[in-house]
Order: structure tokens, then C-alpha cells, then sequence
């Protein structure tokens, strides 16, 4: 399967990423640029995290009007696979590729540590080398990781087991309503999540509970 | 024109930074003060003279990028 990771001014994950898809698929991604405005043919599509824009206006808002977004919103419709990592997460969001938005974190504070993470839906096409409910290591690194929705779309992303991630009891490190850490569309080809699973693919990361997220959406047997 | 709009958080989005301010006008020594919600201010200064339409624009910058409306409402005042 074929990847492509977009790269936006700010963002700094982005190596962790291509360096993520190149070991996991085999082959490196495309990158494409915020000022263009086609997308190769590709599966998936990465928008990594960092600070794009330096966090100007809201995080991922600026990031999110560039020609770029338009063509991965594009694609999307297609029905081509889209992952937002952190700030992707918050672009995606920004977007209205994904329902919500991500506040600053309740505690007011930049939070940076290994947290862990409970799939909350197995059956997606991010999460099928998953268990149902397995506990997963990922690290987090973020300031604005508070998820929010309104009652109602909370009622129905819960309902429509678009809520992907949540954070296991008792490490929430946000404030996330429901302890949310990931969701998806309706459709099911998009996914945000505030942890970074890139980070954690390999024995060098000392561990590798992120790869099979990788493994899933690429294809890639175990 | 000069305009000024306004981005304040709905009602019963939680607000952790307007915690945070109330929590120190209370240590500064403020009586009374009930609650803070923090938001933002964009001064615009807009070419032309037709209000109506200077506020329609306004409304759509809001829309489309000042303001998330998930979680903001917005106002904006042309003078």
C-alpha cells in the first residue's frame, strides 16, 4: 500500500512518521506540500503532529485552510484511508473532517509521558491487529488535548463506535470527555488521535504496541 | 471601516484558562468575582464604507476561520 504524509510549516513529527510507514510498509511515503493541490494516488494519507503554525489562532486552524487540506478532505470523499496524529488530530478536527474540537488540557499544562490506551473498537480498519479492549502503551505530547463535543454528537459518535482510543482508567492526561483519545468517521476512513503510535513501533522505542496500527490500515500482516 | 469582532466560548464548553483567571483575580485579592470565561478580540480594518456588507464579510471570516464554532460563538461590530 502506497502512503503519502503532508507536510505543513511547524509541524516537526513528520520524520518520525515517514520514518514509521517506510520500516512498517517498505516503502518511503510521498510528502506533499500545503500548497498543493493533488494528492498522488495513494491508500493512506498521514497528517503528522508538531505545531504547525505555531499554534496561531487555534491549533491546527491555519493548517487546516491550506490548499492541501482541501485536496486530503478530496480524497477522503473518496473514500482514501486519513490519519491526524496530535496536531494532525487537531487539523483534521479544524478541518471538519472529524467531529469536535481538542481544548487546552485541563490541567493547563504541556503534557508529555507514556500513557495507556484502551482500543475501544476493534473493528475499524485502523485497529483489526488489535484485541477488543486491549490496553495498549503509547506516549503522548500535547497541550491541547482535551476533547470536546456537544452532548449530541458525543451520543452519537459513542453509539456509532466512531470513538476508536480511549485513554485507560485512571491515565487520562487531558481531561478528554470520556476519556476519548481517538476517533473516526462515520465512514470509517478517517482517524484522529492525540497519542503518537509512530513512536512506539520498534524494540529501539522499547516497545512496538504502536505498529499494529500501522499494520492494520497498511495491510501489512503481522 | 475599523470593526471589531468577538470570539467568546458557548455555554458548557468547559474552560480551563478562565478557571485559571478567576482562580488568580481571587488570590490578587478581587472580591466578587463570580466566574471568568477568557475569548479573543480581532481588530480588522476593512476598505470601502457599506457596513452591511463589511458585517456580511465579517460573518463569513468568522465562519469559515475566526471562530470554531464547535465551541465559539462570535460578534462582530463595524464602526
Amino acid at each position: 500500500m502506497k502512503s503519502a504524509v503532508v507536510l505543513l510549516p511547524g509541524l516537526n513529527r513528520d520524520r518520525d512518521m515517514i520514518a514509521a510507514l517506510t520500516k512498517i510498509s517498505g516503502q518511503a511515503p510521498d510528502t506533499v506540500w500545503q500548497t498543493d493541490t493533488e494528492i498522488p494516488d495513494v491508500d493512506l494519507i498521514v497528517v503528522p503532529g508538531g505545531f504547525s503554525y505555531g499554534d496561531y489562532l487555534r491549533c491546527g486552524a491555519i493548517a487546516a485552510r491550506m490548499p492541501v487540506m482541501r485536496a486530503v478532505a478530496e480524497k477522503a470523499q473518496k473514500g482514501v484511508m486519513v490519519i491526524g496524529v496530535c496536531n494532525g488530530f487537531q487539523i483534521l478536527l479544524e478541518a471538519g473532517l472529524l467531529p469536535g474540537a481538542l481544548m487546552r488540557n485541563a490541567s493547563l499544562k504541556f503534557v508529555c509521558r507514556e500513557v495507556r490506551l484502551q482500543v475501544a473498537n476493534a473493528n475499524t480498519a485502523f485497529t483489526r491487529r488489535y484485541q477488543p479492549g486491549q490496553v495498549i502503551r503509547c506516549p503522548v505530547a500535547h497541550h491541547d488535548g482535551n476533547y470536546f463535543a456537544d452532548a449530541d454528537t458525543l451520543k452519537r459518535i459513542e453509539d456509532g463506535g466512531q470513538v476508536v482510543f480511549r485513554y485507560a482508567e485512571g491515565t487520562n492526561p487531558n481531561g478528554s470527555v470520556n476519556d476519548i483519545a481517538g476517533i473516526m468517521n462515520a465512514r470509517g476512513n478517517v482517524l484522529g488521535l492525540m497519542p503518537h503510535p509512530e513512536d512506539l513501533i520498534e524494540d529501539a522505542h522499547g516497545g512496538a504496541d504502536g505498529r499494529p496500527l500501522f499494520e492494520s490500515v497498511l495491510g501489512i500482516a503481522a | 471601516m475599523k470593526a471589531r469582532v468577538t470570539v467568546t466560548l458557548k455555554t458548557g464548553v468547559l474552560d480551563p484558562q478562565g478557571k485559571a483567571i478567576e482562580g488568580a483575580l481571587k488570590t490578587l485579592g478581587f472580591a466578587g468575582v463570580g466566574s471568568v470565561r477568557q475569548g479573543k478580540v480581532f481588530d480588522v480594518e476593512l476598505d470601502g464604507s457599506d457596513k452591511a456588507g463589511a458585517e456580511e464579510a465579517l460573518k463569513a471570516m468568522c465562519e469559515k476561520l475566526l471562530a470554531n464554532t464547535v465551541i465559539e460563538n462570535y460578534s462582530v461590530s463595524v464602526s
